[in-house]
């Protein structure tokens, strides 16, 4: 498997670190349950899903990766500074 | 008080030089961390101050005594001059020139040494004089660059130089054997 660093270009998976889903930071005020849904509740899915990856190995940014959990296709990666909507 | 005495990261580890290879270490001056609020600001003031551009991803910049590398989003590496203080009305000027081992590796085919180690592609067709890339070596951060035909710089951590040049010393038996 390979990932399209914006920067570097195609790299090994080796060089990277896996994060987890990138999701949209709630408002501070926006509440309880908004809060423990960004906390706590994951979706699983078979299909499309937003990734914050990081290239540790290489130039050190964070990127946002689309990809497919049942093809592995990986359609956009962009950086997370760049990314609306990306908030770790 | 202790008297202390100065030491080079690759002190009592190089020169290394099996079959046509040779490693050595390289000592070019300081080594600045410029990491920018804005790129083509910093870059502007990076010209004016030591006549070098700001290098794009994945390239260096610069003649034997003033050298820039690309270091990541928005870094560079400053190699040679100590920097000038105008550069750090444009962000982060970090001094790191005892936080790095350079070293050079040397010899007629040193790619098939690095091939072994690093999992990017650096033959001489895809991997040019000047090209440099943030990548592994071995299972450390490494950055190398081309620097001729036949040479490449290569810096890990400091802390990382045994395993540096063991892990070369290795790579560099196992194509020399065989021939």
């Amino acid at each position: 498997m390979r990932i399209e660093c914006p920067l570097c270009g195609a790299r090994d998976r080796r060089e990277f670190y896996y994060q987890g889903a990138a999701l949209t930071r709630p408002a501070p005020d926006a509440g309880e349950a908004a809060w423990d849904d960004y906390m706590h509740l994951r979706d699983n899915p078979a299909g499309e899903t937003r990734d914050l990856w990081q290239h540790e190995g290489g130039c050190g940014a964070w990127l946002v990766v689309t990809r497919d959990t049942v093809s592995h296709v990986i359609t956009d990666v962009v950086l997370a500074a760049d990314a609306k909507g990306a908030g770790a | 008080m202790a008297d202390l005495n100065e030491t080079s990261a690759g002190a009592g580890l190089l020169p290394l030089s099996i079959g046509r290879f040779t490693v050595e270490e390289r000592l070019p001056g300081a080594l600045t961390s410029l990491t920018a609020f804005d790129a083509d600001a910093m870059g502007a003031a990076l010209k004016k101050a030591h006549g070098i551009a700001w290098p794009a991803p994945n390239r260096s910049n610069g003649k034997a005594q003033t050298r820039c590398i690309w270091f990541g989003h928005r870094e560079v590496l400053l190699i040679g001059p100590a920097p000038e203080p105008s550069l750090g009305k444009h962000g982060a000027v970090v001094d790191v020139t005892d936080g790095w081992a350079v070293v050079q590796l040397q010899g007629a085919g040193a790619e098939e040494v690095l091939a072994r180690l690093v999992p990017v592609n650096l033959s001489a067709a895809m991997f040019k004089r000047g090209h440099s890339a943030r990548t592994l070596l071995g299972h450390m951060n490494a950055a190398i660059t081309r620097l001729g035909p036949d040479a490449f710089e290569i810096l890990v951590f400091r802390s990382m130089a045994t395993t540096l040049v063991h892990d070369l010393k290795r790579a560099m038996e196992s194509v020399t054997a065989r021939g």
